[in-house]
């Protein structure tokens, strides 16, 4: 017999009030929990998908919209560039690499990127990491395509398949290009970012399947010399020979009379969309705290008002030589193995619900989310958790305290 | 009052209760103590009967015995431990090491299995005996009940039930004062005279000092010494042992 096993006890005693404050305490506590983890994970994920990058070229409109659609695949492009800007930049002097992206199709909903091979050489992601083929190599013909670990894995497709891509971005589209069949020569290695889902190509494949079936049978046929050049990209990424550069180079693209041009800084476009996010982070930990406070409260009341009922078994714990301190220690060690136990299932229950919804949250949201919940911020919630059901738990446990230290040995209860 | 006295010699060397100018107040501005107790020994082995009306002190000096009230006044010793004056836990330390205490009722955690009740006297004596069960179910089947009872929750017995576990639970740290209050009154007769009979010859054979309260007059037959509670609360000095 121990205090713990005597307050585990005590609790099923009065099993039904325990186990309504118990879902109580998990609804709140997985909402804070979760709500912590998303901010965290979706920093982490939103914050790692480029890197490497110095500045993205697109059509003049927003700075987040330009990062929206180029680098998470979200929303639509508004406009293009002319693809002699994207020459230009390649061969300015303070620009080391240029990379061309071409949005605008799909294949399964998965969003087609047409681009050069340079991509895989120069595209970056978290830490500086390079694309890294599960396998084969990156595109060489006009009709190749190298696609994201994601897209192989859920539609099943293998080295030599041979794909169709579909015009426009929806799942179900009603313009499929099926004349001309891409074949795949490369799977990438995961990434954990967007690219996982992409299907990649070739400028010039993207530009074919856009021309009259007749052009197309010519091309295919091999019918026609003339080389299919790309009139448009989407947007350019960047890399520069010194950082330094990046702020003159940004005026300069943005002052072009040649073609209308945007240039924005990833990293400074990131920061802007974590201040637009930052409010609605900061909000919804706020509701979290105070649902987990509602139902801590709801804790100290089911404790409180048990406290009447407790009198006798105080008495008779008195009785056997227990001080008004270790009946205090009872009532705040019920209070904390409840909410260790709500901690652990809501852990167990969001970890399920992550690890279930893992997919669909990155198709849609191009959310990459670790179901490994224990990093040391989400442990920090957990020990701000404990310490406030401590400060809540203190009224009913100073309560039993007071009961214990008046308690008289009597016949009549 | 030690004429009556008929225990042995050696017990007779040391006192098992010491009482001295006891006055307790339940208010501490009250002007006048609620009870006094000018002095009153008993010795080692002794069961004494104190009877009394309700209100006549009874409880209170149960209380002060059990040291959950502290006197207001005077000493209280207890096998010659000045035990008014240790502080509140070594009072609680104490009175789960060497006192067992029986009430009318509410003896027992209901939702604990008897067995749990028992361990949990020396969970709070800190003994931690490893033969808690072989010696629980020993005192179980001296007090005439099936060793099956042990893992029964305390809600599930019979009052009668409740109140012999609840002697076994007193009894198990071996205390050398056993405090027992008005213990059958939830008892019917025949429940009574067997509880009686039990709870007098376990003490006996263990040798536990017993002060058994009541106001129940017929139950001083099972006792060779009873005192009036009026008498020891207001005489100076002749508080008589009645037979």
């Amino acid at each position: 017999m121990t205090l713990f096993s005597l307050a585990w006890h005590s609790l099923g005693s009065r099993r039904k009030s325990v186990v309504l404050t118990f879902f109580s305490l998990l609804i709140s506590i997985s909402v804070l929990l979760s709500v912590e983890h998303l901010r965290l994970q979706a920093k982490e994920s939103f914050n790692r998908t480029v890197s490497g990058v110095d500045i993205i070229v697109g059509a003049p409109s927003g700075q987040l919209n330009l990062l929206l659609y180029s680098v998470f695949r979200m929303g639509t492009p508004t406009n293009s560039i002319k693809y002699s800007s994207y020459q230009t930049l390649k061969n300015h002097s303070l620009v080391e690499w240029a990379v061309p992206i071409s949005l605008g199709d799909s294949h399964h909903g998965f969003r087609v990127l047409g681009t050069s091979q340079e991509y895989f050489q120069y595209f970056k992601y978290a830490d500086k990491k390079g694309l890294v083929f599960e396998q084969g190599q990156a595109f060489t013909g006009m009709f190749d395509t190298v696609i994201g670990s994601d897209v192989a894995k859920q539609l099943g497709y293998k080295l030599g398949d041979k794909i169709v891509i579909a015009h426009g971005i929806a799942a179900t589209s009603f313009t499929h290009h099926d004349n001309a069949p891409f074949t795949i020569t490369g799977i990438l290695k995961p990434t954990g970012t967007p690219v996982d889902k992409t299907v990649h190509t070739s400028l010039a494949g993207i530009e074919a399947v856009h021309l009259s079936p007749r052009q197309l049978r010519n091309i295919l046929e091999g019918n026609t010399k003339e080389e299919i050049a790309p009139r448009q990209v989407t947007a350019v990424m960047l890399g520069l020979k010194s950082r330094l550069a990046t702020f003159k180079l940004q005026r300069d693209i943005n002052n072009t009379n040649s073609d209308k041009l945007m240039a924005i800084l990833p990293g400074v476009a990131m920061t802007e969309l974590w201040q637009l996010m930052g409010t609605v982070e900061n909000l919804l930990r706020v509701i979290g705290f105070l649902v987990l406070i509602s139902s801590l409260f709801g804790l100290s009341t089911m404790l409180l008002a048990s406290m009447d009922q407790r009198k006798g078994e105080i008495a008779v714990l008195r009785i056997l030589g227990a001080g008004p301190r270790v009946i205090f220690s009872l009532v705040l060690l019920e209070a904390l193995i409840l909410v260790l136990l709500a901690i652990a299932a809501a852990s167990g229950l969001i970890s399920l619900t992550l690890y279930l919804s893992g997919d669909w949250l990155a198709s849609h949201y191009g959310l990459f989310l670790s179901g490994h919940l224990f990093s040391t911020d989400i442990m920090l919630a957990m020990l701000v958790i404990l310490g406030a059901t401590i400060a809540t738990a203190i009224v009913p446990a100073i309560e039993a305290y007071k009961s214990a230290l008046h308690t008289v040995l009597s016949s009549k209860l | 009052m030690e004429s009556t006295e008929t225990n042995n010699a050696e017990s007779q060397s040391t006192l098992a209760i010491s009482l001295n100018n006891i006055e307790y107040k339940y208010k501490s501005k009250a002007t006048s103590p609620d009870l006094t107790i000018p002095q009153w020994d008993l010795k080692r082995g002794q069961q004494v009967f104190l009877y009394g009306d309700s209100g006549s002190g009874k409880t209170t000096l149960l209380n002060l015995l059990a040291g959950v009230l502290t006197p207001s006044a005077g000493v209280i010793k207890i096998f010659d431990r000045a035990f008014s004056s240790l502080s509140a836990r070594q009072r609680d330390k104490f009175r789960a090491r060497h006192i067992g205490v029986v009430f009318q009722q509410f003896n027992l955690i209901p939702y604990l299995s008897v067995l749990k009740n028992i361990q949990l006297a020396d969970y709070f004596a800190s003994t931690k005996r490893k033969d808690i069960i072989d010696s629980a179910q020993a005192l179980l089947s001296k007090l005439k009940m099936p060793a099956s009872v042990l893992n029964k929750r305390a809600s599930e017995l019979s009052v009668g039930q409740q109140q012999r576990v609840a002697i076994a639970r007193a009894l198990i740290n071996q205390p050398e004062l056993l405090l027992v209050d008005e213990p059958t009154s939830a008892l019917d007769a025949s429940a009574r005279d067997a509880f009686m009979k039990v709870l007098v010859e376990t003490c006996a054979a263990a040798n536990t000092t017993m002060v058994f309260v009541s106001h129940d007059m017929s139950l001083q037959d099972y006792f060779e010494t009873s005192i009036a509670m009026p008498l020891l609360s207001q005489s100076s000095s002749s508080q008589e042992g009645l037979k």
